[in-house]
């Protein structure tokens, strides 16, 4: 709810200018501003932009009567759907409370038996390749050239990308934040389904573009201007299901890049419907790979399952240079709430059994794995590396470096920030130029705070961190996780 | 030989027997960037990939079976089969043509944004499927015999035509559930159908004067390439299918 103080608010009306869900109003007569609290998504936008400090935000203290079975959430939850009759939709990641097993995981540090080494004096790398490594390399004869012929590689210089979000979805002006900061910062991002702005076509070489199963916008200078290609079969939020941009949200402009008229409904079909088996995967793949030149790395992204484990190694068979995980806490534009919340498994345990099966069968070096959904802070990213990721990839962190307060009203198309909104009045809060930089001091903030805990442990190489779980210590999990988890118990 | 002005010959022949699928493409791609305008490739046996990913006016003519994914993300080609296409063929595409004297497999033209694909028999399953259209591109599919189920599923753009001509007087074609979930486009039918055969999403109509404008354009186009006399098909009844609603799932959210 929406506490004003008198007091302070001088009716500026900034607020009711900012408010895109309705809640501050002008009232002419008494000239005072009033809310329609009942509005109120929590983002405060309101909040951040009152130049007297009159507003705070508050959960509203009128709640049911304690149920701890019957939460507000769920008796809310059927009261609109006896209202509608809808499937109920959401954004952003999973909120409820299954266990993040981050936050059950430690990492070790060099202490008297090996020196710790010191960041600031000593060169530190971050310095990632993405992209299927030989099982051996040989040697031209009598010189150091390289004699065996090496698949696309793709160089990152933080092992931290930025997670597929579509145009359409998000505006063009985060699009180009995100590619600005990755081609700043010497990383990648990734386009998601709805096509390329042309305009963004000069950071190619800091872009992935993904073929998903609607294949908007979708065609040969899109595959070639860019550095990988990501086919997405599944995604976190919404394991198993397809997509379906409303056509309010197809404007001239997203019209021209995904390759659709404007105002029609874009619906990505649940599966692709030229892949139904690994052998058709792989046949996607190569046509992919035809249709580049064999020059780019190709991506293949999957939501974490029960069976990952065995999906992952058909998908690094069926040719896959990088296979990506979107685990349980994965983030989405819109999505069925009962999907977003209910399906799929937590990454860190996804991870932990594809990297343990692909090593079982001597196959970890034929893709690198990235990892996605959930990703907050330098410390998940570090850990999420010695578990067996090569890179990860973020992108609620992104979006909150950007404005994002995670309301989860992204589904609405309001969006406040101006971020998961294609309406022009909104889209304009987000100003590229500082995008960018924003997400170019986030970056740099986490390398300098991995470089930070590299050194604690005497590594000074990412690379020699890579599934390297001794590393690891794990923290109140029972011995069926820690098994999973390959990682031993803090104190043993 | 035909000669440019250069002097480089324009027409290309490969024996494809014994050559790998990606060592055939790389010669097509090869000789298309150096100013080949048309190859004939003879003893095709099953190599996938044929024309995925060209992009430029360049003719194919292919004696054999040619594998999967004839001709996806084509842009601007042209590629006429002498026998049967496989699955996936002009998956993608974005502009061209692709002539199949015979058969076509499952999901013939998935998600094709333009050009246009004409099959003288029958197709499989998926035929169509979610081809869209945008501004000047319009996907049109002509098949000239009959098709197996989910024709132009999910379809939100483009122009499907099935003619049945290998079927019997007042034979229904064979394919159920046509239109599923379609949203956009038009499909033209030659010989029955039975209700039951349609998706829940399409409508049923007559043709209008410019439903029969488009369709004597591309069934002219087919009779000439298959010989056909394009006038006897045209006398068939025909009806129209199209999309109920633009946005079949708009009603499915509770907003």
């Amino acid at each position: 709810m929406v506490d004003r103080d008198p007091e302070r608010c001088i009716e500026c009306q900034v607020c009711v200018n900012q408010c895109s869900f309705d809640v501050h109003y002008y009232d002419a007569e008494d000239d005072e501003v009033r809310s329609h609290e009942e509005n109120c998504v929590g983002c405060h936008r309101c909040a951040v932009f009152c130049p007297t400090q009159a507003l705070t935000i508050r959960r509203n203290p009128l709640d049911y009567r304690e149920n701890y079975n019957w939460r507000p959430e769920a008796i809310e939850d059927v009261i609109k759907q006896a209202e509608t009759g809808g499937v109920l939709l959401t954004g952003m990641g999973n909120d409820k409370g299954y266990r993040i097993y981050w936050d059950h995981l430690v990492l070790n540090a060099s202490q008297v038996t090996n020196p710790s080494i010191d960041p600031l004096r000593e060169p530190m790398e971050l310095t990632t390749w993405l992209g299927r490594k030989p099982d051996r390399v040989e040697l031209a004869p009598d010189s150091i050239d390289l004699k065996t012929e090496l698949s696309p590689q793709v160089k990152l210089e933080i092992p931290v990308m930025f997670s597929a979000m579509s145009y359409g979805a998000v505006s063009l002006n985060v699009h180009e934040s995100l590619a600005r900061a990755a081609t700043e910062a010497g990383t990648l991002w990734n386009t998601g389904e709805g096509g390329l702005h042309p305009r963004l076509y000069q950071y190619g070489a800091n872009t992935i573009v993904q073929v998903a199963s609607g294949r908007f916008g979708v065609h040969p200078e899109y595959l070639n201007i860019a550095r990988a290609v990501e086919i997405k079969i599944g995604q976190g939020a919404k394991p198993g299901i397809g997509g379906h941009l409303p056509g309010e949200k197809v404007s001239r402009e997203v019209s021209l890049t995904r390759m659709i008229p404007q105002g029609t409904d874009a619906l990505s079909p649940a599966p692709h419907h030229d892949i139904y088996s690994i052998e058709d995967l792989a046949q996607l793949i190569y046509a992919l790979k035809e249709a580049t030149n064999y020059q780019k790395p190709i991506l293949v992204k999957i939501a974490a399952v029960h069976n990952s484990a065995a999906i992952a190694s058909g998908m690094v068979r069926a040719g896959a240079d990088i296979i990506v995980l979107d685990g349980l806490r994965g983030s989405t534009g819109a999505a069925p709430k009962i999907i977003r919340d209910n399906v799929g498994i937590p990454i860190e345990l996804a991870l932990a059994s594809v990297d343990s099966r692909l090593r079982q069968e001597g196959i970890r070096n034929q893709a690198s794995v990235v990892i996605a959904g959930g990703i907050r802070t330098s410390g998940d990213v570090t850990k999420a590396i010695a578990l067996g990721a090569d890179a990860v990839y973020i992108a609620t962190s992104a979006l909150i470096a950007l404005g994002c307060h995670v309301c989860q009203q992204c589904h609405t198309g309001k969006c406040a920030w101006g971020i998961c909104t294609t309406d022009p009045a909104l889209t304009k809060r987000v100003n590229p130029e500082i995008g960018a930089r924003r997400l170019t001091n986030l970056l740099h903030s986490w390398s300098l705070e991995i470089k930070d805990m590299l050194g604690g442990m005497g590594i000074n190489a990412v690379e020699s961190l890579r599934g390297n779980r001794l590393h690891l210590r794990a923290v109140g999990l029972t011995d069926t996780e820690l098994e999973i988890l390959g990682v031993k118990m803090a104190g043993s | 030989m035909v000669t440019n002005k250069k002097g480089i010959d324009q027409t290309m022949k490969i024996d494809a027997s014994d050559i790998s699928y990606k060592e055939l493409n790389a010669r097509i791609k090869d000789a298309a960037s150096n100013g080949v305008q048309r190859i004939e490739l003879r003893n095709v046996y099953g190599q996938r990939y044929i024309g995925t990913g060209l992009d430029r006016p360049l003719e194919v003519e292919i004696f054999g079976t040619p594998g999967n994914d004839l001709g996806a993300f084509m842009n601007g080609s042209r590629i006429i089969v002498y026998g049967n296409a496989q699955d996936g063929c002009g998956n993608t595409m974005n502009s061209g043509e692709i002539i199949v004297h015979g058969h076509a497999g499952d999901i013939v033209g998935l998600s094709a944004r333009g050009g246009e694909i004409f099959i003288k028999e029958d197709v499989g399953y998926r035929a169509g499927i979610h081809m869209k259209e945008y501004e000047n591109k319009k996907p049109v599919l002509v098949i000239g015999g009959t098709a197996q189920d989910f024709l132009g599923e999910y379809m939100a753009g483009g122009i499907l035509i099935l003619l049945g001509l290998n079927l019997k007087e007042g034979e229904p074609q064979q394919t159920n559930f046509i239109g599923t979930g379609m949203h956009g486009g038009v499909i033209y039918l030659g010989n029955v159908v039975d209700g039951f055969q349609l998706g829940k999403e399409v409508g049923v109509g007559e043709l209008q004067e410019s439903d029969y404008q488009v369709l004597q354009k591309f069934v002219e186009k087919f009779a000439v390439y298959f010989d056909y006399d394009a006038r006897e098909i045209l006398r068939h009844r025909f009806i129209k299918l199209f999309p109920l609603n633009l946005r079949p799932y708009g009603r499915l959210y509770a907003y």
